[in-house]
């Protein structure tokens, strides 16, 4: 069966097996295997070409959950929308969840995802306090901070390369209702978004801001927001479009993308101000659109993400805009956002304290891997590490340089899973 | 409290409707499975999405029409129930059932026998009561016979034929008989026509029809609705035709 990551870059056959027990027997499977939940990463690593695929999808039943304190163990192909409808009508919500609400938990946690509140909450493992993993000799292991922790740290932000995740039980958060008071803000420079990010941390629990990256003074709008108890009285209309078809070429070029980003800055310049947004029109707008990847055409698109420390982050996110404003590659998917100082506890998660930029673009063959190869060169001189999750490109060195953890997480692998990234940046 | 028995609750479609009922009220649900232990997940699962529903599981020989008749009569001596989803089923493939005739027998018997005896042994006690819905679910396989499916389409065929009768049967009364029939579904049993690349409807997508046809007591509930008007074409093909489609 072919599968292809959203990125669409490549699509290759696969042997894929559905597993619905949560003590599922490996051991007759052709390795290496690799566990596949909804296929949302953009890059390679959810991907594992001519050979065996789990997918965890038919894995999606709860297991116990606690009103009182918040703490919630499910399977792990339970899909954080399903949590988040079933949650927050009774006082809970994830404390972390990314730009897309259709992963699965057990993706979330391969990846150790992180949402528009790193700032206050850190990254999603921060909230896991237990998972249970199938390892293809056929153990079963249940681990935390405390129990076989040196798996559980290998397995968060894992890469879905030490085990099967079978389980997870998260400690959920508090909440009031579905609604959040948001407030937009344009922005003309970087100076002006460090400020305003710097200024709403302590005020505001979700920040995130789209930025133009055709400009690169750094023009953009900032969006922060709050959980509110108060209620909009129109009843929440949820409007899903649908993108039928892949185009031979991609929707985002050279002629559609300034007027976009012009348009974009203008409408979002007049709806400047406060307005009260139901949850899933401000965490995950692009949810709104299936299959929005298709836009980027037949042969798919790159996302690149990057995190970069704090020390001249400026300067860094300065000389990035330049670059790419000068290849005149790039998108209108962009997005600025600064991190807290929370470490993350992964040995391969990706956020750190700094600010971290993501980007779209078409995949335009050769020109857009050598912009990459010289945005890598910026990021790295920085102090900075590309995103695994989001990645099918990077060199094994610029792995290294970005995850010095890597000798240590290596010894946590389970020598029969694989995948087309671990092949490509550990070798195996 | 609803209450609501489901024989075959492990298989995709019928945990799905459980899953939506759940949602929906506090429901009473027993639960019937070839092996009781595969329904403790399910279980677990149901009373977290709505911890008032009240679970009841049993376990009995789906061949054997004593023990089923003996768990109906005690089913229904707790008291009148709303619903009875029959779902169980299993496909089997075409080609090998053509050439190991053994296999015929048993996709029918699981696919056939055993649904019409689980309903039949409610029947009775619903017209008794005056009250309830029956449901089986049947297939799209079952609307015509086709070569690529004839072995699983004709026991399911049975079950339509056997719905129709029970549903003249209870002509005049506040009791109903249902047929559903989904059309190819994204479940475990048929894992592997999505590994051919078909696209099948998702089963969350499918549950909600079926839960909703029950509720409002429609006697035909085709899921996804287009397999309605596919099949009514695909009923309608004069036999010239139709024999030289490859379907």
């Amino acid at each position: 069966m072919k599968v292809s990551s959203w990125g669409n870059i490549e699509n290759e056959n696969h042997n894929c097996v559905f597993i619905n027990s949560t003590r599922p027997d490996l051991s007759a499977l052709d390795r290496p295997i690799l566990a596949y939940g909804m296929g949302r990463s953009y890059g390679d690593v959810c991907l594992n070409p001519r050979s065996t695929l789990i997918r965890t999808e038919s894995l999606d039943r709860y297991i116990d959950f606690d009103i009182e304190s918040g703490i919630l163990t499910l399977e792990s192909g339970v899909l954080l929308r399903d949590i988040q409808k079933l949650m927050i009508p009774q006082g809970w919500i994830l404390p972390v969840s990314p730009g897309s609400q259709i992963v699965t938990v057990g993706g979330a946690i391969a990846n150790d995802v992180h949402g528009k509140n790193h700032h206050v909450n850190g990254s999603f493992c921060d909230h896991l306090t237990n998972l249970v993993i199938v390892r293809t000799e056929g153990d079963v292991l249940s681990c935390n901070r405390t129990e076989n922790s040196g798996l559980f740290y290998a397995t968060i932000g894992g890469l879905g390369l030490t085990g099967v995740i079978v389980e997870a039980t998260l400690q959920l958060k508090k909440v009031v209702g579905p609604w959040l008071e948001t407030e937009t803000i344009p922005y003309y420079s970087l100076d002006e978004f460090f400020h305003l990010a710097d200024m709403s941390e302590s005020e505001w629990e979700y920040t995130v801001s789209w930025i133009d990256c055709f400009s690169p003074e750094g023009k953009g709008i900032f969006m922060r927001s709050n959980h509110t108890n108060k209620v909009k009285n129109d009843p929440h209309k949820k409007n899903t479009l649908f993108m039928p078809f892949t185009p031979p070429m991609s929707l985002v070029n050279k002629l559609t993308l300034k007027p976009f980003n012009k348009l974009y800055f203008w409408l979002n310049s007049v709806r400047r101000g406060k307005r009260l947004m139901f949850y899933e029109d401000f965490f995950y707008p692009l949810d709104h659109i299936q299959n929005w990847n298709r836009i980027y055409g037949i042969k798919g698109f790159y996302q690149y993400q990057i995190v970069i420390p704090r020390k001249d982050r400026k300067e860094t996110i300065s000389k990035i805009l330049s670059e790419i404003t000068r290849s005149k590659q790039g998108s209108f998917l962009a997005v600025l956002k600064t991190f807290g100082d929370k470490k993350a506890s992964g040995l391969l998660s990706f956020p750190m304290p700094g600010v971290t930029l993501a980007l779209d673009f078409p995949n335009l063959g050769i020109t857009t891997l050598e912009l990459f190869n010289q945005l890598d060169a910026i990021v790295g001189s920085a102090g900075g590490r590309v995103y695994a999750a989001k990645d099918c490109r990077m060199s094994k060195e610029m792995f290294r340089i970005g995850y010095p953890l890597i000798d240590e997480f290596e010894s946590f692998r389970d020598p029969g899973i694989s995948s087309a990234l671990s092949r490509r940046l550990l070798g195996s | 409290m609803k209450k609501i028995v489901i024989i075959g609750a492990t298989s995709s479609i019928a945990e799905h409707c459980a899953r939506v009922w759940s949602r929906q009220e506090d429901v009473h649900f027993i639960l019937v499975a070839r092996n009781i232990q595969r329904l403790e997940s399910i279980v677990g699962d149901l009373k977290v999405r709505n911890p008032k529903v009240k679970v009841d599981c049993c376990s009995v020989d789906f061949m054997d029409a004593t023990a089923i008749q003996n768990l109906a009569d005690s089913i229904t001596k707790e008291g009148m129930i709303n619903v009875l989803l029959v779902a169980h089923g299993v496909l089997p493939d075409q080609n090998e059932a053509v050439e190991k005739i053994w296999l015929i027998r048993e996709s029918i018997e699981i696919n056939a026998i055993s649904p019409v005896l689980f309903a039949e042994a409610f029947a009775g006690h619903m017209i008794s009561v005056n009250s309830g819905s029956i449901a089986l679910i049947g297939s799209v396989a079952g609307d015509r016979g086709r070569k690529s499916n004839y072995v699983y389409g004709s026991a399911k065929g049975l079950v339509e034929r056997y719905v129709q009768g029970l549903r003249h049967r209870f002509a005049g009364m506040d009791v109903d008989a249902i047929i559903i029939k989904p059309g190819p579904t994204n479940t475990p049993m048929t894992a592997h026509l999505t590994l051919e690349g078909q696209s099948l409807a998702t089963v969350e997508s499918v549950a909600e029809i079926v839960v909703r046809g029950i509720d409002q007591k429609q006697p035909y509930i085709y899921a996804p609705r287009k397999w309605a008007f596919i099949m009514f074409i695909i009923r309608h093909l004069p036999n010239w035709l139709f024999n030289k489609l490859d379907i």
